[in-house]
């Protein structure tokens, strides 16, 4: 009687959260596909039926060609960079050094911030004004004597996106960090102790012990940090604005439906970017579960 | 073993390096925020300030203090509620599994890594349509989008709890609800404190929901100073003043609860 109870009991607390997350993330994409093969363009909607015609005019849209090319810019610098960094700065923290938890508390800080609060100061920092009106990093260079170092930073034509990723390898950096601190703890003592009785190197052990058992953290860490560059946004509004140059899919959506109010090719960005967003992920998630399971 | 300790001590040097790395920002709006306004100009941009003032610091928060405002308004509510719900839905999906519990979880989890341009006309839509504007639409939409990382965190705390605790209380007799209260809900606590920060944190750091479903009277801090930066009357010095109060309540979080923070994030990556 009681088990009859609380099953129902059970059912009443969880549904209203499961309703919302079906119809607040399933039901709105369902409906953002719609959007998507719709003529609707202006503030009222329009559902009339287009096809794939809005998927179709934005792989011709020069402007979508950019956007592909600054993402996979972006994805690349701060994906490498992140992970480089995070590594880096894990090893040298798993030495047992003093301050140890000093410095990985300093280098995990930026995550606390908003990406708005990190773009506003790079922008600062990184603003690419020359003679009299120099200032931020380009000033900084000069002034220590490295002027070689100095140049246009974000605005740097084809390669601005670089420089848009070293605020976010800032932010991120110490995230990756804590992902490999945490690999590195779980590795046994032992396995190090054995290798070093062996007579190897800390270089050989870190190139054939370490790393091969730190994969799985490498893999995750890839997909959260790939995923995340594919979304990357306010960063880039809170540094460049809606310069052109600058552009990634999240802005062009942005703009295109809110600003423009092509609504049907602003749906079907979305869409695309939740596309390839889910193919790094649906795997992610099934092989998380997967290990859970296992143990 | 000694000589060991000693050899790794120039691994300080990088680590030191990185420190700098890490704070120029920092060090940028802080000296910047206590200089006085006949002390800023370009040039001397790097140096630390002759006295202490809070010229900028008043002047910024005198622009960006009803924002501030509205942020902790949307921010404390939602936070609230998502960990309520993320414990109730933690304890029903570890301890009292029904038939299809196991299918709906990586649906719900799927939820949390979404781009939000992928739901985002809909959500306008509703919201207007519904009549819920601003920051109560706002909240609404933080709770309903962190419901798969609360759930995730409590469901993973709850489901490394012995099964015998709870066997024991059900032969004593206890319904579900009172496993809950007054078995689980007391020994909850630092999961609280892990949703409650994260779920703070990335309300209170969002710009994309805020720039679509607020206007300008209820504008949270992160549009606010976006909108602030893009114009080109207010001078950099009160940007950079601006952009500590606003990174200011999670630095604080994360200064007093870094642990628990650490954890949030880690069970982001689902591996918590």
């Amino acid at each position: 009687m009681t088990k009859d109870k609380d099953r129902v009991l059970n059912i009443i607390l969880v549904s209203p959260s499961i309703l919302a997350v079906l119809i607040f993330v399933y039901g709105f994409i369902a409906w953002s596909v719609r959007v998507s093969l719709s003529k609707w363009k202006g503030l009222n909607p329009d559902y009339t039926w287009n096809s794939i015609n809005n998927y179709i005019d934005l792989f011709k849209d020069p402007r979508f060609a950019v956007d592909v090319k600054n993402t996979l810019i972006f994805t690349g610098v701060f994906v490498i960079g992140s992970l480089s960094l995070g590594f880096l700065l894990a090893v040298m923290l798993d030495q047992g050094l003093r301050g140890e938890g000093f410095f990985r508390s300093l280098f995990l800080f930026p995550m606390a911030i908003s990406y708005i609060v990190t773009g506003v100061v790079w922008r600062w920092l990184m603003n690419p004004a020359m003679g009299s009106r120099m200032s931020g990093f380009n000033l900084l260079f000069t002034n220590l004597g490295l002027d070689s170092l100095v140049n246009a930073w974000h605005t740097t034509p084809q390669w601005g996106m670089a420089a848009i990723a070293l605020a976010a390898i800032w932010q991120m950096s110490g995230y990756t960090m804590a992902l490999y601190l945490a690999g590195l703890r779980a590795i046994p003592q032992e396995l190090k102790e054995a290798a070093r009785i062996d007579g190897a190197s800390e270089a050989q052990i870190y190139r054939h012990i370490m790393i091969p058992l730190l994969a799985p953290v490498t893999l995750s860490a890839l997909i959260i940090l790939g995923h995340m560059s594919l979304k990357v946004f306010d960063l880039i509004v809170a540094i460049a604005g809606k310069q052109l140059q600058l552009d990634v899919p999240a802005i062009y959506m942005w703009q295109a439906t809110f600003d423009g109010l092509f609504y049907g090719r602003g749906a079907a960005i979305g869409i695309i970017l939740l596309l390839s967003v889910a193919i790094l992920i649906i795997p992610y998630i099934r092989y998380t579960l997967k290990t859970e399971a296992q143990q | 073993m000694r000589s060991l300790r000693l050899s790794k001590n120039w691994l300080y040097l990088p680590l030191i390096g990185m420190a700098i790395f890490y704070l120029i920002p920092m060090y940028v709006m802080i000296i910047t925020g206590f200089k006085a306004f006949d002390e800023i100009s370009l040039k001397t941009m790097w140096d630390l300030p002759r006295g202490i003032a809070f010229d900028n610091y008043m002047e910024a928060f005198a622009k960006l203090s009803p924002s501030l405002w509205n942020s902790f308004l949307m921010v404390i509510p939602a936070a609230l509620i998502s960990s309520a719900l993320g414990s109730l839905n933690g304890f029903v999906l570890a301890k009292w599994k029904f038939r299809g519990a196991d299918v709906i979880f990586p649906f719900i989890l799927f939820g949390m890594f979404i781009p939000y341009q992928s739901i985002l006309i809909p959500l306008v839509q509703f919201m207007n349509a519904a009549g819920i504007t601003g920051l109560p639409g706002l909240a609404m939409a933080h709770i309903i989008y962190g419901i798969p990382i609360t759930t995730l965190t409590f469901r993973n705390y709850y489901a490394s709890l012995p099964q015998e605790l709870l066997e024991a209380a059900k032969i004593d007799g206890a319904s579900m609800l009172g496993i809950y209260r007054y078995i689980l809900l007391p020994i909850s606590l630092p999961s609280f404190v892990v949703v409650l920060i994260w779920q703070f944190t990335s309300a209170w750091n969002d710009f994309l929901f805020a720039v679509v479903l607020t206007s300008n009277t209820d504008w949270p801090i992160t549009v606010a100073l976006n909108n602030m930066a893009g114009s080109q009357i207010i001078a950099w010095n009160v940007q950079m003043a601006g952009s500590l109060l606003a990174a200011l309540p999670t630095l604080l979080v994360y200064i007093f609860l870094g642990r628990y923070f650490l954890r949030g994030l880690l069970a982001g990556s689902l591996k918590g």
